[in-house]
């Protein structure tokens, strides 16, 4: 058995690790190792493309993250007073969107949006006062930060409620008893209390964000974020700069992750 | 000392807090019903009871986390049914304390002086804050995490946390609970002259009958979501209405019987095989109804000789009490009961083994005859 467990880690890890070796390769090939060199981290650090993507990746994660922390704190303090087969229902929905594959959500969302594109582009155009200055609704930054915003919110719900339940309900009580208000019992008991979820559910959120390819290939239109331009750059053939964009890429997500954890573990110490 | 000079007016006698006709449901299920009970102001009053007996129940109505299902909760004169919690001047020591865990010693205990609109002056909060320190012992601790504070420390710390506000009421979910017995005890002290010194009006619920009968100005005992007496615990163990009290309160031994004569301050009751037990009847009973004689070891006299109205016994068991001796005695026709010995009256009759015989006897009035729920 251990020597299975083994291989099934070495078949997992051991191409990640080769291309954060190869990011360091100082020759230009993918397959043959020429010495150490950090030249491929400056090449696409200073490529206007990979720059560009970046920005992207980076507006797109930060609106979304930010939109599904403040919706899904929101959505799991509601659920907490639902109750029966309702709770139940919203329970399920919101496992089935974070197990649903990507590539489910990809084509789903963009086929609806661009259905209801097609209804109302003419509607605007219509009742726009200058004919020609009516505002088009197209796939881009908006379709993008709201698709990885509604998956990412259900990943909030789940995290902010995991920290609810584990919250002593006798604290909002003894708030009240002690004369808060119900604003003031959330602000000052609730809300220090599930902080550590809340942030912990942001940077699940912006990292997984910032790693998606499938449904952003999907819904981004013009736009071009790191994954997709990676993909694209690879259909030109694997170079060390890829490598080394793939590094970075990994170094923030397992850096974003590792936080999380320590923020929840943390949490759980001091509540 | 001065107040014991004012004359006794009006507001003085209005109780503090009622329950007028307090039910809860909760659907199907009735958590208490129809409970009256007026609180008198500046005492110490304890819910006694098992649990799902309604004593939490009525101490949540009373703090404003329930709103009665039919009925009324005043509290001094006014009917706050539907006044909120924040809004309410009665503070509560929770079961396992809910101290914030994010906020210091002194920020806990300076919470509910926080809330106040307007808020009163940090100088102001700080020392009223020391000032409750320093009432439960505790100076020099404001500074402290909550998780830094053994349980004994952390009952303190929510005790401050309640009596810095000077609630009308303060309210206590069977706050020792958690507490190892010795200082369980200690904190039972504590409270009482806690209370004497704040002369704030305490609400105990208590599982523990001990814990009410050695702090409590009153007890209101309760079972299945009702009242069933309300007393000093010395008119509790002395004129128990019924049996339930009777057996909840301190030891007793318990005759089943069926009641055959009814006279003046006396009824008589046939317990088992043709034997007659006389007692007072608290709440009358009519003739044919089933009741029970309930008679405390410590009013059984224990001799070797006849006289009056005695029963033949066996001795089955003893055990040496210091002061007292209780002896487990069996007669035939009554079965086992307890019978407490004091350590004057075995030097004059001399000890008893297990299987002498004896003769218990007791005065005439001693027999309680009570209803049987």
């Amino acid at each position: 058995m251990r020597i299975y467990a083994l291989a099934v880690y070495l078949f997992l890890y051991i191409p990640i690790g080769i291309i954060a070796l190869f990011s360091f390769n100082a020759g230009r090939h993918a397959s043959q190792f020429q010495g150490f060199s950090t030249q491929w981290y400056g090449k696409a650090l200073s490529n206007p493309f990979v720059m560009d993507a970046l920005t992207t990746s980076l507006t797109v994660a930060l609106s979304s993250a930010v939109l599904a922390t403040l919706f899904g704190t929101m959505a799991a303090m509601a659920l907490q007073s639902v109750r029966g087969r309702l709770r139940l229902a919203f329970d399920a929905l919101i496992y089935i969107a974070v197990m649903v594959p990507g590539i489910v959500i990809g084509i789903a969302t963009l086929i609806a949006l661009v259905t209801v594109f097609d209804w109302l582009n003419p509607i605007l155009a219509a009742i726009w006062p200058l004919a020609d200055a009516a505002p088009k609704l197209t796939l881009g930054y908006g379709s993008l930060i709201a698709a990885h915003g509604l998956f990412a919110m259900a990943l909030v719900i789940i995290i902010v409620r995991a920290r609810m339940a584990g919250m002593d309900r006798s604290l909002i009580e003894a708030s009240a008893d002690l004369g808060a208000t119900p604003w003031g019992t959330f602000r000052q008991v609730t809300l220090p209390q599930i902080f550590p979820g809340i942030l912990a559910g942001f940077l699940l959120a912006f990292t997984f964000s910032f790693d998606d390819f499938i449904i952003a290939f999907f819904v981004a239109g013009s736009q071009t974020t790191l994954p997709i331009y990676v993909f694209s750059s690879i259909r030109r053939g694997v170079t060390p700069e890829i490598n080394a964009i793939g590094t970075m890429v990994l170094g923030v997500s397992l850096l974003l992750l590792v936080a999380a954890q320590a923020i929840l573990q943390r949490g759980r110490k001091a509540g | 000392m001065e107040s014991n000079l004012k004359p006794f007016s009006e507001t003085q006698a209005a109780p503090i807090a009622e329950l007028r006709g307090a039910s809860k449901h909760y659907g199907a299920v009735v958590a208490a019903e129809g409970l009256n009970l007026a609180i008198r102001r500046g005492e110490f009053l304890s819910f006694l009871g098992p649990s799902g007996c309604g004593k939490t129940t009525a101490l949540r109505m009373l703090a404003g986390f329930e709103t009665p299902t039919s009925g009324d909760i005043l509290l001094d004169g006014q009917r706050v049914n539907d006044v909120p919690p924040h809004q309410r001047p009665v503070n509560m020591v929770f079961q396992h304390y809910a101290l914030f865990p994010h906020l210091t010693v002194a920020q806990n205990i300076g919470y509910g002086l926080r809330q106040r609109r307007p808020r009163p002056p940090e100088t102001e909060i700080a020392r009223a804050v020391d000032q409750a320190l320093e009432t439960v012992r505790m100076p020099g601790f404001g500074p402290r995490r909550i998780w830094e504070m053994s349980g004994g420390q952390q009952q303190r710390v929510a005790l401050a946390r309640a009596i810095v506000n000077q609630p009308k009421l303060l309210l206590l979910d069977e706050p020792m609970a958690a507490l190892d017995k010795k200082l369980r005890r200690e904190m039972q002290i504590e409270l009482q002259t806690l209370q004497r010194q704040l002369g704030i009006t305490f609400i105990l619920v208590t599982h523990d009958q001990e814990e009410a009968l050695s702090m409590s100005d009153r007890i209101c005992i309760m079972r299945g979501g009702r009242i069933v007496q309300v007393g000093s615990p010395r008119e509790l163990y002395d004129r128990p209405t019924t049996r339930y009290v009777a057996d909840f309160v301190g030891k007793s031994n318990f005759f089943a019987g069926k009641v055959t004569k009814v006279a003046a301050g006396r009824t008589e009751l046939a317990v088992a095989a043709g034997r007659q037990i006389a007692g007072v009847a608290p709440v009358d009973i009519a003739v044919g109804q089933t009741a029970t004689a309930s008679l405390r070891p410590e009013q059984i006299a224990l001799s070797r000789e006849t006289a009056g109205q005695t029963v033949p016994v066996e001795v089955i068991n003893r055990i040496f009490l210091g002061e007292h001796t209780e002896y487990l005695v069996r007669n035939i026709d009554l079965g086992d009961f307890l019978v407490l010995v004091s350590r004057q009256a075995e030097a004059s009759e001399g000890g008893f083994e297990p299987g002498d015989q004896a003769f218990a006897s007791w005065t005439d009035g001693a027999a309680l005859i009570l209803s049987d729920d």
